[in-house]
């Protein structure tokens, strides 16, 4: 990375003039942390306390069967505290803010699970809390928001353009400007200006540190792939930074294709053709917009992969050839969650899922004595309502249908 | 830059300039005709129009929505670009183009430049691009003499203005507080303070934004800045009168 926070020529921090000192207060807190080895461990210490860290690595056993090629393994973030990766960034975060002198933190959520982070961190730290989600994600993701009130967030519903992730950055942005002396945007994910990519995916890194011991200690070896979900990069970056200097491994992005990337109704920004460079919530990279440059429409049965824009980080080695990218249609990522379940007796959340569609597709393709990894970003048991719907579950229905009557008595 | 001189000129006889904005394509080209040509008729020293983009980072409520409508209703870059020629070829006041960095990068940083020469356009405020961000397109600015007006905030260190200083040309947008577009200001004791600062850190006019509503608060800032924006407030205005409305708005404000 260079001074400025350009990944090859991705990234930057395009900021409104009133961040600017905000920005500067932020690299030097996080340099600060970077460079002291007390604050990593002050940061591991509260992730395996507070968090379930380390994380597993799973032998799936039933689905190496299935497939009969290579050994697949599960890192299993959705055994985080609060059922996520999220919870990493989070937490190195909510130090930084103590660090800070800070006394709130506002955050963007898509799928609800960065939001649930941070509501429990602000719960935990003492700190007020408000979380911005879209009007449409606050539908799709009912339980979540639930129990960030719960844990004594505010959150505010956006009305605005798509009123999906990338709406929600934008107003967070515009509360953080209004009230950029007392708050901390906690960004949820390797996007944004810098220095939140590189911040973001420090945290994350932690889960690519682990997964390259545990895969040597259960495998013997390195795995020959590694897949993670990309929406904004966070937990492909994380996973990724423990095999980027082994060019033997090699990394596979897996993004949301929606309907299928003819369709147009997708979240494809790094694989398919739609999207383009661009400039947008403060960062550089590609972006699925239009001729004009005005962003477009996305879509995704995973509100957290259904996002415009992605890391630059990721764009970078994208455009570098480290990482290679595909996509996973709704359906493939129904009928690979149906397997999951079936097979291993593991719910991975819609999101996770895309790798696993991937994974899938690759491993009866690779030899016995190779193993690759799946990240499991997050547990799926969040998705109820989107998963019973898209299983057109009969028994669950029948249940709501009843519990709609009692409430609708009272 | 011909902005600074076009707006020294305007100086020598006036206390304070007055600056409007509006959207381009809201609620319609036709509706921004009229509302320019009310404007102009009633003594606006100059106009920054702007071309809408998906995610106005920078705006409030009011300019936000605008920017959606306007957007819905098809408005393209290339409208904009038609838009501003017309209106710089018939009124003899300067015209600015406010926009989104990506607007201008998406359409070709050079291109974008030539074409806002060739359309008469003065000046660019684009608040998500700090000077650091955009060398080139700062070098493109004094080439093709369209003015790249930045913006100080009442967050900005001394060093930092003198920083800016060094890049901006036109004038200094002076953001009144923290905060979006759209919102009240308090232009208490620590804005003149503030205001100082910002005086002190350049040599080229001042102009105050945001929170600016009636002539009781451009009364405030005369005598302190060169320049009073007012930006949502005409929005509001003909979202609820209408355009013949913003004929007597702007007269009265000073």
């Amino acid at each position: 990375m260079t001074q400025d926070g350009f990944f090859g020529r991705w990234g930057g921090a395009y900021i409104p003039e009133i961040l600017h000192e905000t920005f500067e207060q932020l690299k030097a807190s996080f340099r600060q942390a970077k460079a002291d080895p007390l604050f990593w461990q002050e940061y591991q210490n509260l992730m395996s306390t507070y968090s379930c860290r380390p994380t597993p690595l799973t032998y799936a056993e039933n689905l190496t069967r299935h497939f009969g090629g290579a050994k697949i393994y599960i890192k299993r973030e959705d055994l985080n505290h609060t059922g996520a990766h999220k919870a990493n960034n989070v937490m190195g975060q909510g130090l930084l803010v103590k660090r800070m002198g800070k006394k709130r933190v506002i955050a963007e959520t898509g799928a609800g699970q960065h939001g649930m982070a941070t509501a429990t961190m602000a719960a935990k730290f003492g700190l007020a809390c408000t979380i911005y989600m879209g009007e449409v994600d606050v539908q799709r993701q009912r339980p979540n928001v639930f129990w960030m009130e719960k844990m004594g967030a505010t959150v505010v519903p956006v009305k605005d353009g798509s009123r999906t992730l990338k709406d929600a950055i934008n107003e967070a942005f515009r509360d953080w400007v209004t009230n950029v002396d007392s708050t901390h945007y906690v960004l949820g994910t390797a996007c944004g200006p810098a220095p939140f990519p590189e911040m973001v995916s420090w945290f994350q890194s932690i889960i690519g540190l682990e997964a390259k011991e545990q895969i040597v200690t259960q495998h013997g070896k390195p795995p020959a792939r590694v897949y993670a979900c990309v929406g904004g990069g966070s937990n492909a970056m994380g996973v990724f930074q423990g095999f980027l200097d082994n060019k033997d491994v090699e990394l596979i992005g897996v993004e949301a294709g929606g309907k299928g990337l003819a369709s147009g109704l997708h979240a494809a920004r790094l694989c398919g053709k739609d999207a383009s460079p661009g400039v947008a919530q403060g960062y550089k990279t590609m972006f699925l917009q239009n001729n004009d440059g005005q962003m477009r429409e996305t879509h995704s049965v995973a509100a957290g992969l259904d996002y415009v824009g992605v890391s630059p980080i990721l764009s970078h080695l994208a455009e570098n050839g480290r990482v290679r990218f595909e996509s996973a249609t709704d359906d493939e990522v129904i009928a690979a969650l149906d397997l999951t379940m079936r097979m291993e007796g593991i719910i991975p959340a819609l999101e996770s899922t895309h790798a696993f569609v991937q994974a899938f597709k690759e491993a009866p393709k690779l030899g016995r004595d190779e193993a690759i990894i799946i990240n499991q970003s997050g547990r799926g048991d969040k998705d109820i309502f989107t998963i019973a719907h898209a299983f057109d579950d009969p028994s669950w229905k029948e249940f709501i249908i009843a519990r709609g009557r009692e409430y609708d008595k009272k | 830059m011909v902005l600074e001189k076009q707006l020294r000129e305007r100086l020598a006889t006036k206390k304070i300039l007055l600056m409007t904005h509006i959207v381009l394509g809201y609620p319609s080209f036709d509706v921004n005709r009229e509302v320019i040509a009310q404007m102009v008729a009633n003594g606006v020293d100059c106009i920054e129009m702007q071309i809408p983009f998906s995610e106005p980072m920078a705006d409030g409520p009011v300019i936000l929505k605008a920017n959606q409508d306007s957007l819905a209703a098809g408005t393209t870059v290339a409208d904009c670009m038609a838009f501003g020629a017309e209106m710089s070829k018939q009124y003899d006041i300067p015209f600015l183009f406010m926009t989104y960095y990506n607007i201008a990068f998406k359409y070709g940083e050079e291109k974008f430049f030539q074409n806002c020469r060739t359309a008469g356009i003065k000046g660019l405020i684009i608040p998500d691009l700090p000077p650091e961000m955009g060398v080139e397109f700062f070098r493109l600015a004094r080439e093709y003499q369209v003015a790249p007006v930045l913006i100080f905030a009442p967050t900005s260190t001394d060093a930092r203005m003198a920083e800016l200083n060094s890049s901006a040309a036109g004038f200094i947008y002076c953001v009144a507080r923290r905060g979006v577009t759209g919102k009240q200001s308090d232009f208490g004791e620590g804005f003149t303070t503030y205001l100082a600062r910002c005086r002190a850190a350049t040599k080229l006019p001042l102009a105050v934004g945001f929170g600016i509503r009636n002539s009781e608060d451009v009364a405030a800032i005369t005598g302190k800045a060169d320049i009073a924006v007012i930006g949502s407030e005409t929005i509001r205005l003909v979202d609820r009168e209408g355009p013949q409305a913003v004929g007597p708005f702007i007269a009265g404000l000073r």
